[in-house]
Order: structure tokens, then sequence, then C-alpha cells
């Protein structure tokens, strides 16, 4: 598990798609078990527990006042344990299951206003599936698995089997076309369950639990195959799981779901450094932090940049804001730190000259999408806060030996006192 | 009322009544088979038709052809030519005994009678799958049909169509279908649920579901009811022969009342090595469409 790498961008990602639309909307959404879903639905919309509901009268509340918005090309992640009705919810997107009440929009079109006929078409054209085992035809061999969702679609043979054989070769498995798949292993039998699903040519991705039967490496394998893909195709992917870790490495975005209720949502940092209650606390509690929380997540962002030629108007900027070391910078970029110890001790008449490497304490900077994990020894080196460069080397934050010793150390405090540097 | 005889005895209805009870349902089926036994009759009678056909065809065709066409599908089942050969020769020793033609006959009833379980039975073994309305209405039938002594519905059967080819055929039915019919609903429920919805989830209509995935899938269990059709069939044969079927039965039949040990251990081994020949058939097919599932 050397190159776990959590995927973690921030805001930055997310802001862009808030201009567009959503792709899918879900509203309101309600699904009770039993045989009397609409009587009971309006004692849970009344706000009776699911308990009191069960005891009641013997219906389960599987999912009670959904409301969800995906955007194009993201992948959403819907988190929670087992029976928290995850499965349940994904289920929905494409009528799998019928829900008692809500409203589910894709691409603007009303699902639940589609007669059988289109919602068959719907299916056919709009979503893939990815089941959590897997799913697959044992009677069919591993190209026919692959080739089903356009078989059923009606597209010829020959056509259906050149498209089949593509996407089998991007997954890894060619040679396999004539197997069955009880003659693969389970990665083997899930890059065809992905297969299946790519090769329909549909937008949204639905994957349910996808990996979460397969063993630690193969997971993560198919994890970085996952992220791959994407950064090339471009789908919006709705994906389940239970597993923290997995959420916080692929998604853009979170979605935490407890006994079929919502609790939070928002990108991976939000969860991670801004849990909403104790449940999502103790999710968050075992991950990583430092494995998981990218420099920038928790860089602070006021910072003294000295970008003057000459000492004198150094000595100026560095009063203007008040702090007690600054970075310099010039045109060839960070050039490393000054204290404000070592400026006073400048002559005046010295003020005219330029800043010297002299006079500059070297401190490294780190790039402002590494690891915390990959910055820990450079922190220790040096007990000046680091100089945070973004992606074209300018100097955009610092990062404190106490920021980083707040964020890696125990959640708890912190979630009371949410973080009161950050921005 | 007044005697407390109740207590002791279980109350029932006197001599007359009963009489006239009999009386009446006997005279309300005899008046339906006088007003429609002859249109249910004509309705058998392509049936009928098809029975003498296929006979007519295995007693005229060559007994090497036939033999060799058996040995061909008994390979073709099951990829095996210890079964071919076991096939052959069985067929050959029946020959030599001289049994044939009752072989023959007796053969041509029970493929006919298992295809005509196989076409009604799956059909309706696919409607129990879908509901379980259908399946809480049906079962109770099977559970009469599979256990009602057969000579019971041979009655109103003669009644209706008289002795001879088709009541058999249609008494081998009533006893051998409920396997069939069975093991269908049975197999279809037990198509794993995910594999299912996968096809639902890729847009599949009921028709690509049923015949694309749920049959396919229940195929092995499937074929573990014909194989139990097929031997049903087979058993039902000496009783068949009761309502004038001929084949092996007759001759069983014939050594019951006159007391002939060997014809009757003769035929009764035919019978037992048609049941065998057909259930290793049946059995080695079904075991290779498993093969392609398993792999574990």
């Amino acid at each position: 598990m050397q190159n776990v790498r959590y995927k973690i961008l921030g805001g930055i990602k997310m802001s862009s798609n808030e201009n567009n639309a959503p792709l899918i909307s879900i509203k309101n959404l309600y699904k009770i078990f039993g045989k009397n879903e609409k009587k009971v639905l309006e004692e849970v919309k009344a706000g009776k527990s699911k308990e009191a509901i069960l005891a009641e009268t013997g219906h389960t509340v599987g999912l009670a006042d959904i409301n969800l918005d995906i955007y194009p090309g993201e992948i959403f992640v819907i988190m929670g344990l087992s029976g928290s009705g995850k499965s349940t919810l994904i289920r929905h997107f494409n009528r799998l299951i019928d829900p008692t009440a809500g409203e589910i929009v894709v691409a603007g079109d009303d699902v639940m206003q589609l007669n059988d006929k289109d919602l068959q078409n719907f299916r056919r054209q709009k979503m893939a599936m990815v089941f959590q085992r897997f799913g697959l035809m044992p009677h069919r061999t591993v190209l026919q698995n692959i080739t089903y969702g356009l078989q059923v679609q009606g597209v010829a043979k020959k056509d259906r089997e050149e498209r089949g054989n593509e996407w089998l070769k991007t997954v890894g498995l060619d040679g396999y076309a004539k197997q069955y798949p009880g003659q693969l292993s389970g990665g083997q039998q899930q890059r065809v369950g992905l297969a299946r699903a790519l090769c329909t040519d549909a937008d949204i991705l639905l994957m349910d639990e996808a990996f979460s039967a397969l063993d630690p490496l193969i997971r993560s394998e198919m994890q970085d195959q996952l992220i791959e893909l994407q950064d090339k195709l471009h789908k919006t992917i709705v994906f389940i799981t239970h597993d923290l870790d997995e959420a916080l490495r692929i998604g853009d975005k979170i979605a935490i779901l407890r006994d079929g209720l919502l609790i939070q949502q928002g990108t991976p940092v939000d969860i991670l450094l801004n849990p909403i209650d104790d449940y999502v606390e103790a999710f968050v509690k075992d991950v990583n932090r430092a494995r998981a929380l990218t420099v920038e997540t928790v860089m602070q962002p006021q910072i003294c940049r000295i970008s003057s030629e000459n000492i004198g108007e150094a000595v100026a900027q560095m009063r203007k804001s008040k702090q007690e070391y600054g970075y310099v910078v010039n045109d060839d970029g960070y050039q490393g730190m000054i204290t404000q110890e070592t400026l006073e001790n400048v002559e005046k008449s010295d003020y005219g000259n330029a800043i010297t490497d002299e006079l500059l304490e070297d401190v490294p900077s780190v790039q402002s999408d590494a690891l915390l994990e990959s910055v820990i020894s450079d922190m220790l080196d040096n007990e000046h806060p680091l100089a945070v460069l973004n992606a074209e080397g300018e100097v955009e934050g610092h990062l404190s030996r106490t920021t980083l010793a707040e964020v890696l150390s125990d959640s708890n405090e912190e979630s009371k006192d949410p973080d009161p540097q950050k921005e | 009322m007044s005697d407390k005889s109740w207590m002791s005895e279980i109350p029932q209805l006197d001599r007359q009544e009963l009489r006239d009870f009999k009386k009446l349902l006997d005279g309300l089926f005899r008046d339906f088979s006088r007003e429609y036994g002859d249109a249910i009759q004509s309705f058998f009678d392509p049936l009928l038709s098809t029975l003498i056909w296929f006979e007519k065809l295995l007693l005229s065709t060559p007994w090497w052809l036939v033999i060799a066409v058996l040995a061909a599908f008994s390979y073709a089942a099951s990829r095996s030519f210890k079964l071919t050969i076991s096939v052959a020769a069985a067929f050959v020793i029946i020959g030599y005994f001289g049994m044939w033609e009752d072989t023959m006959r007796t053969m041509s009833m029970i493929i006919v009678s298992t295809l005509l379980a196989i076409l009604i039975g799956m059909p309706i073994g696919v409607a129990m799958a879908r509901s379980n309305r259908v399946q809480s209405l049906v079962t109770p039938i099977l559970d009469v049909m599979q256990t009602m002594p057969a000579f019971v519905y041979l009655i109103p059967v003669v009644m209706l169509l008289g002795i001879g080819k088709v009541p058999g055929v249609i008494a081998v039915i009533i006893y051998a279908i409920p396997p069939v019919i069975r093991l269908t609903n049975l197999g279809i429920r037990l198509v794993d649920k995910e594999v299912l919805e996968a096809a639902t989830a890729y847009g599949a209509s009921p028709m690509q579901r049923l015949f694309g995935v749920q049959i396919p899938l229940a195929m092995p269990t499937i074929m573990a009811g014909i194989n139990q059709t097929i031997m049903m069939a087979l058993a039902m044969v000496v009783i068949a022969s009761m309502i004038g079927v001929k084949g092996l039965g007759q001759p069983v039949l014939q050594a019951i009342s006159n007391q002939y040990f060997t014809q009757g251990l003769l035929n009764g081994l035919a019978i037992v090595a048609l049941a065998i020949i057909f259930d290793r058939i049946s059995q080695s097919y079904a075991k290779r469409t498993l093969q392609n599932f398993g792999g574990h």
C-alpha cells in the first residue's frame, strides 16, 4: 500500500462544477419497505423515528428525505455502513427499486414518469452498473458478458464484439474473451464487470460496492485503474462504499448515509476536517490524515511575501504585514525566508542594497498538492514554517509545525473548534 | 339425535344418502362425458396421430439405424464413449431377447409424453416462479397429482377417452409432470438475484431476462426435473398398459396374471435398461451444462 494516494483537491474542483446544472438530482426521496408504504410515509414525514415506526407498523424505513445533486464528470461517493441504505439508494437511480415518494431527475428527465418501455431504453442508454458480487452471467463467456448491454440493445454481433474486444483490452484482460467468468479470479471478474459497464457508452456509471469483495491489494489496483479511466473518459460515477479510505481516495464528493438519512455531504476535506457529528467523526478518526490530506488543505494563507529589490522596501513590507518573517520572491521564484530580526540588524545605510543570500534563512519549500506525510521530515528539520508553492511556483501560504501537529493529532478538539486559521 | 351414539361412533351419512350422493356425481360425470366426450376426443386427435406416426417411425426404421441414432444422440449429450457403447449394447440385448417392438412402442410413448410434459410443465413452472399467487395455487394441485393413486384418475380419463394411446399418454403426463413444474419453478427462483438485477439494469426486457438469463441459469435444476419426469413416465408404463397402451407394460401385466416369472423379469429388466439409459443421458447433459458455470 505504498502508493496510496488520496485524491483530494479541495474546493478548486468543486467550484468549477457549480456553474453547470446537476446531471442527477434527487429530491425528497423516501423509501419505506412494507405493505402500506404510503400510509406510513405520512408518519415518517411527521418525524417519527425509524425504531418507533418499525415497532408500531412493522415497516422499515429504508431512506428518508434524501436530497442529492450530482454534477457531470464527478465521482460521487455514497458512504455508509451496512444497513444504512446505500445499496437501496443507488438502485433508485435506475429504478431497480421504486421509491415510496420523491423525485429522481436525470439529465432533465423525470425518471419516475417513464413507462416500462421508456425505462428500459433509459437503462440501456443512460446508465451502466457494476455490482458488488460482479453480477456476471456464468453461462456466457467473458466477451459475451461484456457485450451484454449491446446485445440487449440489438447491436449486430460483429459490431458489438469489436467494441467488446476494445474494452477487454482497456481493462487488461486481453486473451480472456473465450473464458467463462467462473474461470477468472475475483479481480478479473470485476474487470469484466467494469468493461461491461463501459461498453454501453453510458454517461453515468453506478458502482455498488464494486471493489468491496476484492482483497486489499487488488482493490487498490482497481481504484487506480478507475481513476486512470476516469481521467480519460470523464463519466459521472456514483460510487457506493463502506470504506472511508476508498471514498477519500476516489471521491470528488462524499455523502454519508446513516440509517437511511443523509447526514453529511461535501468534499473529502470537508468531511475529514469538519465532521458534522460523532458518527462521522468515528468514521474519520481512523483515517491516516498524513496520507489523506494535502498541504494546501491545511496551510495558512496569510503570509508576508517580500518581492522588493532592496532591503529598505523589504523592511517596509515586513512592518506592514506585522509578521515576524517573510518569504522572499523574485522573478526566479521562491528564494528563501527572511526574519524580522535579520532585517532590523541591517544598517540603515545598507537599505539601498539588494537582498543577498547571506540574509536569507534556508527554508525549503513544499508543493501545495503534496501529502502531509511527505513534508513531515522537512518540517522536523526546520523550525521555521515552510513555504508552500503552487503548481506555478508561486508562494501560496505557509505551513507551521503547530498547524501540522494540530491536524495530525487527535481530531477531537478540532471538530469543536473548527480550524479558525483556515482561510 | 337424542341418543349419544355419536360419542362412540363417528357421525356418518346413512347408506341411502351415500348411495344417492355417489349416483349424483357419477351421473353428472357420465352426462358430462356423453356431452363432451366426442369433442374432447377430437381435441386430442392431433396427439393421437403424432403418437401413431412416431411409433410407426420407430418400428419401421431398421434396428441398426435406430441403435446408431440413439448412440449418436447419447454421445452428443454426454461426450462419453463408455455410455455410448453401453447404450448400443443394451438395445442389442433387448432385441436379442425378442423385446424390440415392445421396447420401441414404449420408447415412442415415453418420448412423446416427456416432450409434452416439458412443453406444458416449463411454462407452468415459469408462471409459478413469477407469481407467488400462482405458486400457492398450483402447488396443492401438484401434491394431488403426485399422491393420488394412478388408478383413481385413470377412471375418469378412460370414461372420457376410452382405452388406448391417448388416455395412456394423459395418465403418464399427469403422473410425471410435477417434477418438471416444481424444479423449473425452483430453478428460476434460485437464479442469483444480482445477475438478474444486472440484466434489468442493462435494460433487458422481461422476455430477454427469461430466455437470456433465467432459463439458462435454471437449466441444471430444470434438467434434474426433466430427468425425474422421464423416470416417473417409465414407472407408469405398466399401469398405462392396463388401459390398453401397448409396449413393455403389457407382457409384464400378462406375466403377473399368468405367473410367467421369466417373461415378467425380462420385460421388467428392459424397462430398467430404458430407464438407466434415459437417466444417464439426461444427467450427463445436465452435468455438461453445469460445467460452464462453475470453474471454481
